[in-house]
Parts: structure tokens; sequence; C-alpha cells
């Protein structure tokens, strides 16, 4: 059927800079550009990914919204109509890619943090050891010792990872980003001590210098899981859920499935990969704990297992089965949270915000005195170090950036991850396109990323007049809301700006 | 190595496997087993295990290369994500036996519970097998994406096989001794007749599978077998609109 759909975008050319290069039609993986004795755009493919305007050597391209407008209407929004113009010509489910970038509130900026004046000095980290470091995994209800003179620890802790920095790498599997990307995440987490994380495709061979720095996923496909695969690693994630896709499956196109994506997930070249809803043998915490303890079976109880769910309503109660259940790590994925593709009726209106999801997981786990028991990370939109900060205020032991990483590698967000034409070289197999994101450089970006948000961390432990990311755990005291309702305010467990102590 | 498992727990039961595994040891016989969890799970090492009595769930789950046989009932959960080795049990085992199953043999003398075989697949030569002698229940190879499971009913119960046979099903293939009625099957299966290629295909197997249980491989292959595959690699290809 024709589409009757209006272009997006309108791809401006400035013919009288235009020097016929032709390197935007070479650099367009949307075939939005082509040269007909002139540079020529076909507005109807464009997906403002910024490629050709980046690469333009005259910065003769400029992008702009189409400004064909629709008659007003607060209720029949554009989007709306444009997606009933889709599903009426096609009978589909709208896929989409990224995170929800519907105007829900976002809970970060309507908290603001403390620091000392006069009576409570603050500590310059210009001059003073500022330390970003924190462990994950169990910890011991309490310590024991043995020896007088010659102590030591008695009690036997639980396998415990290190991190450099409270900021760990996304999930992302081999199939939904290219190797490249995988790689540059790999070589960025190895360099900063911190980790990434494989997503549910497998571990590429490449990656087997690295597998002290990387996080290997058990989801529900078990694609490439094999106990090599579960020893290869720092830790062990079970991936329950994701919060663009909470309690739906995904499903990886057949033809993103080449030679090498098939070797990684072993399955057949050209099937999909089909990755149910539910893992089947997990249908309730007790089944859930049968599949914890056979990885550590599997792994000698060296690895941390962690669970990742989504933020739904009721995820207080889940997470504290989940640490019942024996987990060691317990991962929460906010509803604004990315994917390489999901339904845009899951992606938009199903889950809830990280903030509210976390200060209640948190709340929960101390009421009944198992907080020590696993470790929190939180993801799902962190998107610059503040939010960090307010996270781990907020009880988190560290968070997880999955977009963030994708920007500093270059991503625009155009939200095209499902296409397979990510003109980035990230969200892509084609062997042309993948060539365009150098592992190094995107590992240099990704180091620079980390480094700056590190220091910015320093400098608010520093106003804060604390000199360990571990004294501002759980302290929600240095947070005050804004805006925010007294119901709001009470599930966050913070004070309303104005009031002190 | 011999081993008395009455009243042990799992974990030093297992450590003790693992240890003596590492030590070079090749066979074991663990006796008095009563519901033990993970006994062979994540071994890599081609040992032999006899199991006297009936063990816990996710027996052999992620594992790489034993053989473990089961004088006995099994529980749920076997060959969880296996991967190389065999597994063969003297009697019944219960659900979500194979789960994503990746390689390796699977027999089963008796019946089979719910969700069997959910999600196995294959790679190249690394192709899992389940044979079991009696009937399934419902979920029969679900999601199933590669891989050969077959089914006896050699003890002529009925119905063969549960609802929801191969829902979701695209990739490996399903050989039912008998007829499977329509109701029962899932929206994305087939169903064949067997060529002659498959009748070889399975006349290997099961002269092994008859040569454990001491069934007649001529009774066995004297009936009509139907034999199932997905109706297509991408069923849910057409579901999205970009």
């Amino acid at each position: 059927m024709e589409s009757q759909l209006p272009a997006e975008f309108i791809v401006n050319i400035d013919h009288e800079r235009c020097r016929k290069c032709k390197r935007c039609v070479m650099n367009c993986s949307f075939s939005a550009i082509e040269f007909k004795d002139k540079v020529t755009a076909n507005n109807r493919q464009c997906v403002a990914c910024h490629r050709c305007a980046t690469f333009c050597p005259e910065n003769a391209i400029t992008i702009i919204h189409n400004p064909l407008d629709y008659k007003d209407g607060y209720n029949w929004s554009p989007e709306i109509r444009k997606n009933i113009l889709k599903q009426a010509e096609s009978g589909g489910i709208i896929l989409t890619g990224m995170g929800n970038p519907k105007p829900y509130p976002i809970y970060w900026d309507h908290m603001l943090i403390d620091a000392c004046q006069v009576t409570n000095p603050s500590i310059d980290p210009l001059r003073e050891p500022m330390e970003l470091r924190t462990y994950l995994g169990a910890k011991p209800e309490y310590l024991e010792f043995e020896g007088n003179n010659d102590v030591s620890l008695k009690t036997e802790l639980a396998p415990q990872v290190k991190l450099d920095i409270p900021i760990v790498f996304a999930a992302m599997s081999y199939g939904a980003i290219s190797l490249n990307a995988h790689k540059a995440l790999a070589i960025a987490a190895k360099r900063m001590g911190t980790l990434m994380n494989t997503g549910e495709g497998g571990l590429h061979e490449d990656l087997a210098g690295y597998t002290d720095r990387i996080i290997v996923q058990v989801a529900s496909g078990r694609f490439g899981v094999t106990s090599k695969y579960l020893n290869s690693s720092a830790l062990v994630e079970i991936k329950i859920g994701q919060g663009a896709k909470p309690g739906i499956g995904g499903h990886l196109p057949g033809e993103k499935v080449g030679e090498d994506i098939s070797k990684t997930r072993m399955i057949p070249v050209g099937t999909d990969a089909l990755s149910p809803a539910p893992h089947h043998d997990i249908y309730s915490i007790e089944d859930l704990s049968q599949l914890i303890y056979a990885i550590k079976e599997t792994t000698d109880y060296k690895k941390p297992v962690s669970v990742k769910i989504a933020a739904v309503h009721n995820v207080a109660a889940i997470a504290s089965g989940i640490v019942r259940a024996g987990a060691d790590i317990v991962m929460i994925d906010g509803f604004r949270g990315g994917t390489g593709a999901a339904p845009m009726i899951i992606r938009d209106h199903v889950g809830i915000p990280i903030e509210l999801a976390l200060a209640a997981v948190d709340d929960r786990l101390r009421q009944e005195g198992i907080r020590n028991r696993a470790s929190i990370l939180v993801g799902g939109s962190i998107r610059q170090s503040a939010d960090v900060v307010k996270a781990i205020a907020l009880g988190a032991d560290a968070c997880v950036i999955g977009t963030a990483s994708l920007i500093a590698m270059g991503c625009r967000v155009c939200q095209k991850c499902y296409t397979g034409n990510c003109a980035w070289g990230i969200a892509t197999q084609k062997p042309e396109l993948v060539r365009r994101l150098n592992p190094e450089v995107g590992a240099d970006r990704l180091c620079n990323l980390l480094t700056a948000w590190g220091h910015e961390i320093q400098e608010v432990l520093g106003s804060l007049g604390i000199n360990a990311i571990e004294s501002l755990r759980g302290s929600r005291e240095r947070l005050r809301g804004v805006g925010l309702s007294q119901e709001t305010l009470d599930i966050l467990g913070i004070k309303h700006a104005g009031i002190g102590q | 190595m011999r081993i008395d498992a009455k009243g042990m727990h799992y974990r030093p039961m297992n450590k003790m496997i693992r240890d003596a595994v590492a030590s070079g040891e090749k066979e074991f016989e663990l006796d008095n087993i009563g519901g033990q969890r993970y006994i062979g799970a994540g071994l890599n090492e081609n040992v032999k295990i006899t199991i006297n009595g009936t063990p816990g769930n996710d027996l052999g789950a992620f594992m790489n290369g034993p053989k473990i046989i089961i004088n006995a009932n099994g529980q749920d959960g076997l060959a969880n994500t296996m991967n190389a080795g065999e597994i063969i049990v003297h009697g019944n085992v219960g659900d979500i036996i194979g789960y994503g199953m990746r390689g390796g043999k699977f027999y089963i003398k008796g019946d089979v519970g719910y969700r069997v075989g959910i999600h196995m697949k294959e790679y190249k030569k690394q192709v899992p097998i389940i044979i079991a002698g009696g009937t399934a229940g419902d979920f029969f190879g679900e999601y199933m994406a590669g891989g050969i499971m077959i089914l006896l009913g050699m003890n002529g119960k009925s119905p063969l096989v549960g609802d929801y046979v191969g829902t979701g099903m695209h990739g490996g293939v399903m050989y039912i001794r008998g007829k499977v009625d329509p109701y029962h099957l899932g929206k994305e299966v087939n169903c064949l007749e067997l060529s002659e290629e498959d009748t070889k295909l399975i006349s290997g197997y099961l002269k092994e599978y008859c040569e454990y249980f001491r069934f007649d491989f001529n009774e066995v292959m004297s009936a009509k077998f139907t034999k199932l595959v997905p109706l297509s690699l991408r069923p849910y290809g057409n579901m999205y609109v970009y």
C-alpha cells in the first residue's frame, strides 16, 4: 500500500556551498540522499541521524522538522495521527528503539543535593583523596576475626566485584549493537575498572581478554549460554525483564543473524532469535532461586549472581523475593530505559520511573533487614553524573548507563536501532557500517565520559563534606525535593526544599 | 568413586564430585539419592555418573560432556541449557526438561511432564535429541528452535501429547509415534508424513534407545509416526511495522 505519511524531516542542501564531493551520499545509510547531477534529498527516508551534516566538509546540509503542519489538536497529536496512518497501512505493531521519549515526570530533576556551608567544612577534591571505589556482592551480617597479634578475617565473604567508579555499562547484546561497539565498551570497562554487559546474545570470542570485566547475561533464550560462558565473567546476570519492555520477550529478526551472530548465539544463520517472554523454568521465586543456585553450582560459588528486573508496580516485594532467592545483586531498570527494538505501546506505557522504584526497593530491603544481602544497581535513563549522585543518595550501590554510553560513541538518538541501518556503526551488523566505529576511538570517548563524570561526582562529594561514595549511599537526608507532592516525597523518603534537619 | 548420599545436602555432595572430577576420577556411583539438586551441573568432562535413587531438579544443567544414568525417576528441569553429554532415565521425569538444550542426548523410558524441550536449539553439528517412551504434557516443544524430539507413547496412554504442541516453533523437528489431533497443535506447526530419510534418521537413534530400555525396536517402528516441523523460520516476522 502506498504510504500517505508525510516526511518527518526535510534535508536542506545549500547548493551554493556544495562541492559535490558526495560524502553525504556515501555516509547516508537510510537512502535519504542521492546524487542526480546534484545532491538530492529523499526526505521521507531521513531519520535525522546527522551523519551527512556531520561529515559535510562545507557545512552545506541542514536538517529541519517538516513544517507541514497538522491541524491543531492537543488530543489527536500529530504523533498519534501518524501512528494510526502507519497501522492502517500495515496492520502491524509499531516497533521503536531507544528509551521512552514521552514527557513523563523526571524525578531526578525535582531533587536537589545539599552542600556544606560554614558549620561543616566542605572538602577540596583537588587536594584530598576522594574515593569512588565500591564493591558489588552480598555483604555479611557481621564480621568475625581470629588471632591476637596477627588478626585475620574469619568470616567467609561472598564473592565481590570491585568497581573503581560506580557506573557500569548497561546490557546491550551483540546483535542489537555491533561487535565494534561491544569491543569499545569492553576496552573502556577494563581501562576504567568498571564492567560491560554482554546482554543476552552470548560472548564473542574477540572479547576473551576482557572477561574479568564482563557481566554475562542469562536470558530466556539462553543464547550462547554454556558453562564456559558463565565462568568467563566477572559476574552472571539473570535477565528477567528490561525497563523498555517489561514482561515481553525479544525478537532479533533473522536478517540480523549473520555468520558471526549465529556463532555467538549458537543458532543457525537467518533464523529469528526469539527470547520467550518469561524464562519457562522460572514461574516463581522458588524457581528463580533454583536457577540462581544452578549458576552458582556451575561457577563453584565464585561469581556473584545478579537478577535484572524492570521497575513495575510491585517492584519492592519482587526485589525482596529476589534477595531471599539468593541473588547477590538486584538490577532494576526503570521505564525510561533504552532498547534495540520494542513495541512502542510497551516502551511508552509500561513500568514505573526508576527514582520511585529505587526508593521503594531500598526502603523495603532495609525494613526487612536484608539490604546487606544484595547490592542494588539501577538504570533506565541515567543521563548525567548528577543522576548518579542522586541515585546513590537514594540507596543505589551503582548505576548502569546504556543510552549515555551510546551517545558517547556517536549515537544521535534517532531511535532507528531496529532497522539495522545505524549510520554511526553502533546498532547495525552491516560490515560497511560497523567499520565506521573504531573500537579504540569509541573506548577513548567512553573513558573520557566516565573520567568527566567521576570528577564531577568527586566535586559533589567534596561539597557535601564527604570523601567516599560509600558515605553517600542511602543518605537521603542530603537530598531535598522541589515541586513534588507529599506522597511523592514520602515515597522518595526525602524532605521538601526549605525544610532543615 | 562411590558416594552414599543419604541425608547429604547437594552442596557438599556436588563439591565432592567436582573436586574428584578435577583430580581425574572418571566414574561415580551415587547411592541413596533423594532429591539432591544440580547433579552434574556445569561439568565439562566425559565422566559417568550412575544414580541410584531419585535426583532433584536441574540435573545436568549447563552440563557439557558427562553421561548420567538414573535408575529411578527424575524430577523437574533436567538437562536445562545442556550443551553436550547424555542423560538416561529408567523411569519418568517431571516438567520443563531440556529447556534451551543445545546438544547431547536425553533418553527417558517413561512419561515426560509439561513444557518439554522449550526453546531447544541447534548449531551446525550440535543437534540435541530427546526421546521419551511414554506420553507428554502440554507445551511440548514450545518455541522450539532446533534439535530433534521423539515421543513414542509405548505405554498406550491417551492422549499421547497435551495441548499447544510446538507453539512458536521456528526450528527443529518432532516425531510422534501415532496421530496427533490437530487441536493439540500450536499455530506455527506443520504436520507431515515421514520421508525415507526421516525413517533412517530416527531408526539410528531408536536402535540405541531400545537397547538402553530393552524395548523391541521392530515393535517401536511398526507404528506410523507423525512429523512436526515449523511452518516458518520467522513466525513473527510480519507482526511489526517500522
